[in-house]
C-alpha cells in the first residue's frame, strides 16, 4: 500500500464539509472549548493547589503519621510540664516503699462501691519466703482518694516561680499513702515522676543535636554540592573518613573522654555535640546529592540566565525544592540520636546521676535479678520505644508526602 | 471471513479495573479480527484502552484488573499442518503453562519504551537467548547463533558485540531493534506492537517502520500496531480500529478510514492533523478533554465533545454496519454522512 | 576492573594511616592516663599508692613521654607485630583480643547468616503479596524491630527467660564450661547459649532488612522490563527472581561489606547486658580504665575492618551492577 498523500484526504474532507453543511443539526463554530475545562470542583481544586497544600493533603492520608504527631505532642507537653504533672519530686525517696509495684487507680473503692473520684489502695508488707525481701501488695482495706490540682511537694515551675500545685496527688493523705502509678525503684522513688523528668532530657537532646547537625549538614553539604570540584572532593573525603570510624566505639571513646569533673550541664552539652558530630554526615550527603542533581536542572539555568545572584538561586530556587526531604531526613535522625543517648547513658558513659534521662533510669535495670523482682523498672524503655516509633512513623509520613513521585 | 486466514478473533472483550476509587471500564466491548500476515492498526488517544486490549490478549492484565466477559479466539495451527484448533484465551489460567507456551512463541509483544522494557542488569544476548531456550528446543550454541542471526536481520551493526552489551550502552533506535529481534526470534504468528515508535525521533521511526514491514513479509507475520499517530497508521495498517474510552467507535480498512470516516471522532482526529497542502493559522482541536475514567458520560461517551450531538437520538449508540467492511458506533452516522451509497467503493 | 580495585586499595592506605593517628588521639583524650584512673580506683577502695611508686610505674610504662613519641613507639611495635601489653590485664594485647575475637566472629557470623537467609525471602514475599495479612505482620514486626533498642530487647528476653523459664541466660557458657578446654560438649553448651544473643542481635537486623528488601523489590516489580519477562512466557517464579529481585539485591550487596566491622563491634551494648565474652565489652572496659594499648588496638582493628569492608562493598557492587562499571 502506498503512502497516502494529502491530496485524496483533502478531497475527501472537502466532500465531507459539503455533506456536513447539509447535515440536519449545524455544529458549533469551531471545536475550541468555551467553558472551563472541568466542571468538577475537586479536579479544579487539585489543579490550582500549591505544592505545600498537596503535601498536607497527602500527609493527612497517613493515619499512622497523624497519630504519631499526636503522641509526640503529648510527650513533649508532658515533658514541658513535668513538674506540674508529676505527683512526686523525682529525688524524694522513701526507705519504706522500695520496689512497690505499680498502683493502678481504681474507680471502685474497698467496699466494692463505684466512686467518681479515683482511689488508690494502700500497701501491705510481706516477706517473700525465698528471698526474704519485702514485697508490697495492694491492701484493699485501706484506700485514699486522688485529688486533682492538689497541693503537694513544692517546686519551681521552669525555675521561675515557686508553687506547689500538682495535677493530681493524695493531698492531705500524702504522708500516709503512696501514689506510685508506675511503681517505685530501689530507693522508693516514684517511677512515673522520674520518667516524666527523664523525658525532658531524652527528648530535648534529640532536638538540640539534630539542630546542630542540621546546620553543619546543610552548610557543608550545600557547599560541597553546589561548588563541586576540589571543595566537594575534600569535604567528601572528610565525610567518608568520619563514617569509616565505627560509631559505637567512637561515641564510647568520646564520651569516656569527657572529664568526670565537668558539671552535668556541661556534660549534657558535650554529649549533644558528640552525637551531632556523627549525625551531620548523613544529612550532608543528602543535601549534597540534592544540590548536585538540582544544579543541572533547567530552572536553575533559567534563573542564572535571568540574572539572579548565586545566593539568590540557592535560597529562592534550590532550597525550597528539597526542603521537604530535609525535614523528613531530620525527623528520621532524631530517633537514632535518642537511642544513642539512651544506650550511652545505660552503659554509664553518657549522662550520670543525678541527671535523669531514660537511659540513666534504665541503668537500674541492668541486673537481671532486680528486673525479675521489679519488671516495672523496664518502663522507661517502653517510653523510648514509643517515642522512637512515633518519630519513625512521622518521618515516613513526611517523606511520603514530600515525594513528588508518590501516587 | 476466510477461516484459514483468520488468526485471532476478539469478541466483545470487556476488561474492567476494580479500584478503591471506583470501577474503571478500561475495555468495554471491543471486537475485531486479525488476519494472518496482515496489519491491524489500533488508534486512539491516551487512556482509551488500546494497551489494555493488547495485554488482555496475552492475559497479562493483573489484579485489580480482569477480563469480565468476551472471548479471544486464537486459531492455532497444529504442527505446521493446515489444521487449526480454536483456543479461547480468556479461559486459560493467566499463570498456567498453556498461555505461557503461547506467549512469545505464537504471540509476541514489543513495547513503547525499549530502555525500560529491557533488563538493566542482563546483557542483550542474555535476554534474547532466554527467549529462545524457553520456547525452542535448541542447545546453547545454536541459540547463540540464532540470536546473532536475528540481530543481523534487524540491521544491528556488529551483532556479536551487541550480545555482550547492556541496554544503557545502546542508542534508542538500536534498543528498539534489539527488542524487535528478541520478539521475532521464536517466529511468532502475531506481533503486538504497543506504540513502538512513539519514543523515537522521526528518522529512526521511519527506519523502524521500514524494518517491520520487511520482516512482516519475510516471516508472514500478522501485526497488531497500536499507536496514536495517524501518519503511522496510514503507512502500516491494512485495517483500522478507532477506540475511545474503552469502546470501539469505528472499524474499517485503512482507505475507508482516511477517505470516508463515519464517526465524528474519527473525522475530528483527521481534521486535527496538519496537512501539507493547506495553509492554516490554527490547528483544529476537539473541544473539551478526555473525561475522568471514573465518570464516563452516560450514553454515547463522546457526546460532550461531539458537534452532532442530539439528546434524543444519541442515548445509546450501537456498533452498526455502514458499509461492506465498515462499522461505526454512532446513532446518527447515516444522517451525518448522507447515505453512504455514493461513497461505497 | 582491575584498575578500579587498585585505585581503591591505594586510596585506602593513607586513610588507614590517618585512622591510626585518630585512634591514638582518642585514647589520649581523657585527662590523665591509666595510672591516674588506677590510682582513683584504688582510692575508692580505700587503698593508696605512694607517689614515688606511681612515678616509677609511669617511667616503666613510658607514660611520661611526649605524645608523638608514644605514638611512634606504638606504630613501630605494630609493624613488628607487637601490639603492646594491656596495662590492666597484664597480658599481651594480642592474646586478649584473639580469644575473644574468635567467639565474636562465631556469634556475629551465625547471626548474619540467620538474618540474611530469613529476611530476603520474607522481604520478597512481602513485596509480591502486598497488603496481604502476612505482609502486614511483617511490616509491623519491621517497625517493632526499628523502635526497640537492642539492649531493651536483650533485657526483656533475659527477664522472660529468667522469670518464666528459670534459665540463667547470661554469658555464652554455663559456669562449668567457662574456662574448660574445647570439647564437643563445650561447643554444644555454647550453641545452647547462642540462641538468645542471636535472636536479640538478629531481630533488629531482620526487621530492617525485610523492610528494605520489600521496598526495593516493590520499586522494581512494576517496571516495564518485568512485564517483558512475563510476556516472554516465563513462570512467575522465574520472572520475580531473575529480574526485579536481582536488581533489588544490589543495594544490599553494597552494605554487605560493612558486615565485617559490624561482626566485631556491632554487638557491644548487647554483649555488655548479656555478659558475653566478646570484643565489645573488652573495649568498654579498656576505655573506662584508659588501658591505652588495648583500647587503641581494638579501635584500630575495627576501623581497619571498616575500611576493608567498604572496599569489599565497592568492588562487589561494581562487579554486580553493570550500570556502575561503565561510569
Amino acid at each position: 500500500m502506498e503512502a497516502k498523500s494529502s491530496g485524496p484526504i483533502s478531497n475527501a474532507l472537502q466532500r465531507e464539509s459539503k455533506v456536513v453543511d447539509q447535515a440536519v443539526a449545524a455544529p458549533s463554530e469551531g471545536y475550541l472549548a468555551e467553558e472551563p475545562i472541568s466542571k468538577d470542583k475537586l479536579e479544579e481544586k487539585i489543579a490550582v493547589a500549591t505544592p505545600r497544600q498537596l503535601m498536607w493533603w497527602r500527609f493527612r492520608k497517613h493515619k499512622v503519621a497523624l497519630a504519631s504527631v499526636v503522641v509526640l505532642v503529648i510527650f513533649y507537653l508532658l515533658a514541658a510540664f513535668a513538674e506540674f504533672v508529676a505527683p512526686y519530686d523525682p529525688e524524694v525517696f522513701a526507705a519504706s516503699a522500695k520496689f512497690v509495684p505499680p498502683q493502678i487507680p481504681s474507680f471502685i473503692d474497698g467496699n466494692g462501691q463505684f466512686t467518681l473520684r479515683p482511689v488508690v489502695f494502700g500497701l501491705s508488707q510481706e516477706r517473700d519466703p525465698e528471698t526474704l525481701r519485702v514485697i508490697y501488695q495492694p491492701d484493699e482495706s485501706v484506700w485514699y482518694p486522688i485529688y486533682f490540682f492538689v497541693r503537694g511537694q513544692p517546686y519551681e515551675f521552669w525555675g521561675l516561680w515557686e508553687t506547689d500545685i500538682h495535677l493530681f496527688g493524695l493531698g492531705e493523705n500524702a504522708e500516709e499513702g503512696t501514689l506510685f502509678i508506675l511503681g517505685s525503684d530501689r530507693l522508693g522513688r516514684d517511677m512515673f515522676s522520674r520518667i516524666l523528668y527523664g523525658a525532658r532530657i531524652s527528648l530535648s537532646i534529640g532536638l538540640v543535636s539534630v539542630f546542630l547537625s542540621l546546620i553543619l549538614g546543610i552548610v557543608l553539604g550545600g557547599i560541597s554540592g553546589y561548588y563541586g570540584g576540589q571543595i566537594d572532593n575534600a569535604i567528601q573525603r572528610v565525610i567518608e573518613f568520619i563514617r569509616s570510624i565505627p560509631s559505637i566505639p567512637l561515641w564510647m571513646a568520646l564520651s569516656a573522654a569527657l572529664p568526670p569533673t565537668w558539671p552535668q550541664e556541661l556534660r549534657y552539652f558535650g554529649i549533644t555535640v558528640i552525637l551531632s558530630l556523627i549525625a551531620w554526615t548523613g544529612l550532608a550527603r543528602v543535601v549534597r546529592g540534592r544540590f548536585l542533581s538540582l544544579r543541572e536542572e533547567d530552572f536553575v539555568l533559567g534563573a542564572r540566565l535571568s540574572g539572579t545572584s548565586e545566593m539568590g538561586i540557592i535560597l529562592r530556587h534550590m532550597v525550597p525544592s528539597f526542603l521537604s526531604h530535609i525535614i523528613a531526613s531530620l525527623t528520621l535522625s532524631i530517633p537514632a540520636i535518642i537511642l544513642s543517648e539512651t544506650a550511652l547513658s545505660f552503659l554509664g558513659l553518657g549522662l550520670r546521676q543525678p541527671v535523669i534521662s531514660w537511659g540513666v533510669l534504665l541503668q537500674e535495670a541492668q541486673n537481671i535479678r532486680t528486673v525479675a523482682l521489679a519488671p516495672w523498672l523496664l518502663l522507661p524503655g517502653m517510653a523510648v520505644v514509643i517515642a522512637v516509633l512515633a518519630f519513625n512513623f512521622l518521618g515516613d509520613g513526611l517523606r511520603d508526602a514530600a515525594d513528588p513521585f508518590a501516587r | 471471513m476466510d477461516n484459514q486466514s483468520t488468526l485471532l478473533e476478539v469478541k466483545d472483550l470487556k476488561t474492567h479495573f476494580f479500584l478503591d476509587e471506583g470501577l474503571v471500564r478500561a475495555v468495554d466491548g471491543v471486537s475485531f479480527t486479525i488476519q494472518r500476515g496482515k496489519t491491524l492498526g489500533v488508534v486512539g488517544e491516551s487512556g482509551c484502552g488500546k494497551s489494555i486490549t493488547a495485554r488482555s490478549i496475552l492475559r497479562m492484565v493483573r489484579p485489580p484488573g480482569q477480563i469480565v466477559s468476551g472471548e479471544i479466539i486464537y486459531h492455532r495451527r497444529t504442527n505446521g499442518s493446515a489444521q487449526t484448533e480454536l483456543l479461547d484465551l480468556t479461559k486459560l489460567d493467566p499463570t498456567g503453562p498453556e498461555i505461557r507456551a503461547i506467549r512469545w512463541k505464537n504471540i509476541a509483544m514489543i513495547f513503547q519504551e525499549p530502555m525500560t522494557s529491557l533488563s538493566p542488569v542482563h546483557t542483550i544476548g542474555d535476554q534474547i537467548i532466554e527467549a529462545i531456550v524457553t520456547h525452542l528446543d535448541v542447545g546453547k550454541k545454536e541459540a547463540r547463533d540464532r540470536a546473532i542471526e536475528m540481530l543481523r536481520r534487524v540491521g544491528m551493526p556488529q551483532p556479536t558485540k551487541i550480545l555482550e552489551r547492556y541496554r544503557h550502552q545502546l542508542s534508542g533506535g538500536m534498543r528498539q531493534r534489539a527488542m524487535i529481534a528478541m520478539a521475532l526470534v521464536c517466529n511468532p504468528e502475531l506481533l503486538i506492537a504497543d506504540e513502538p515508535t512513539t519514543a523515537l525521533d522521526v528518522t529512526t521511526q521511519a527506519q523502524i517502520l521500514e524494518l517491520m514491514k520487511g520482516l512482516q513479509e519475510d516471516f508472514h507475520m500478522a501485526i497488531m500496531f497500536i499507536t496514536h499517530d495517524l501518519g503511522v497508521i496510514a503507512e502500516m495498517a491494512d485495517e483500522v480500529v478507532v477506540m475511545y474510552l474503552g469502546k470501539e467507535v469505528e472499524l474499517a480498512d485503512v482507505d475507508t478510514i482516511f477517505y470516508n470516516p463515519g464517526h465524528p471522532y474519527t473525522k475530528a482526529l483527521l481534521r486535527s492533523i496538519p496537512r501539507i497542502d493547506e495553509e492554516v493559522d490554527k490547528l483544529e482541536v476537539i473541544k473539551g478533554t478526555v473525561p475522568d475514567p471514573y465518570s464516563i458520560p452516560a450514553g454515547c461517551a463522546f457526546h460532550p465533545r461531539c458537534p452532532y450531538y442530539v439528546p434524543e437520538k444519541c442515548a445509546s449508540p450501537e456498533f452498526v454496519k455502514v458499509g461492506s467492511h465498515h462499522w461505526a458506533r454512532c446513532a446518527r452516522v447515516a444522517e451525518i454522512n448522507g447515505s453512504f451509497a455514493h461513497m461505497r467503493q | 576492573m582491575l584498575q578500579f580495585i587498585l585505585r581503591r586499595v591505594l586510596m585506602a592506605i593513607p586513610t588507614m594511616l590517618v585512622i591510626s593517628i585518630v585512634s591514638f588521639a582518642l585514647i589520649q583524650l581523657p585527662p590523665g592516663d591509666f595510672l591516674t584512673s588506677y590510682a582513683a580506683t584504688l582510692a575508692q577502695q580505700g587503698d593508696t599508692i605512694p607517689p614515688e611508686q606511681l612515678e616509677a610505674l609511669r617511667e616503666a610504662y613510658g607514660l611520661g613521654q611526649p605524645l608523638y613519641v608514644q605514638y611512634f613507639k606504638w606504630m613501630r611495635g605494630i609493624f613488628r607485630g607487637d601490639f603492646g601489653r594491656s596495662l590492666e590485664w597484664g597480658m599481651p594485647v594480642q592474646d586478649l583480643i584473639w580469644e575473644r575475637l574468635a567467639l565474636t566472629v562465631v556469634l556475629s557470623g551465625a547471626t548474619f547468616l540467620f538474618v540474611w537467609t530469613l529476611a530476603i525471602p520474607l522481604g520478597i514475599f512481602s513485596a509480591t503479596h502486598q497488603y496481604s495479612i502476612p505482609d502486614y505482620i511483617f511490616t509491623f514486626f519491621g517497625f517493632l524491630g526499628l523502635g526497640i533498642p537492642n539492649f531493651m530487647l536483650a533485657l526483656v528476653l533475659m527477664w522472660v527467660g529468667f522469670a518464666y523459664f528459670g534459665q540463667e541466660v547470661g554469658g555464652l557458657f554455663s559456669p562449668d564450661y567457662k574456662n574448660a578446654p574445647w570439647t564437643m560438649a563445650r561447643v554444644w553448651d555454647m550453641i545452647k547459649h547462642l540462641w538468645i544473643p542471636m535472636i536479640v542481635l538478629g531481630t533488629a537486623g531482620t526487621a530492617g532488612l525485610i523492610r528494605t528488601m520489600r521496598a526495593n523489590t516493590l520499586d522494581e516489580i512494576n517496571q516495564p522490563y518485568v512485564e517483558t519477562a512475563r510476556a516472554k512466557g516465563l513462570t512467575e517464579r522465574q520472572v520475580i527472581w531473575k529480574y526485579p529481585v536481582r536488581v533489588a539485591l544490589n543495594p544490599f550487596v553494597s552494605t554487605a561489606g560493612w558486615a565485617l566491622p559490624e561482626l566485631v563491634s556491632g554487638s557491644t551494648i548487647v554483649a555488655v547486658v548479656l555478659s558475653l565474652p566478646t570484643v565489645g565489652p573488652l573495649l568498654l572496659r579498656a576505655l573506662l580504665s584508659q588501658d591505652m594499648y588495648l583500647a587503641g588496638a581494638i579501635i584500630l582493628l575495627i576501623s581497619i575492618l571498616t575500611i576493608i569492608g567498604t572496599l569489599i562493598s565497592d568492588i562487589l557492587l561494581a562487579w554486580l551492577d553493570p550500570r556502575i562499571r561503565y561510569e
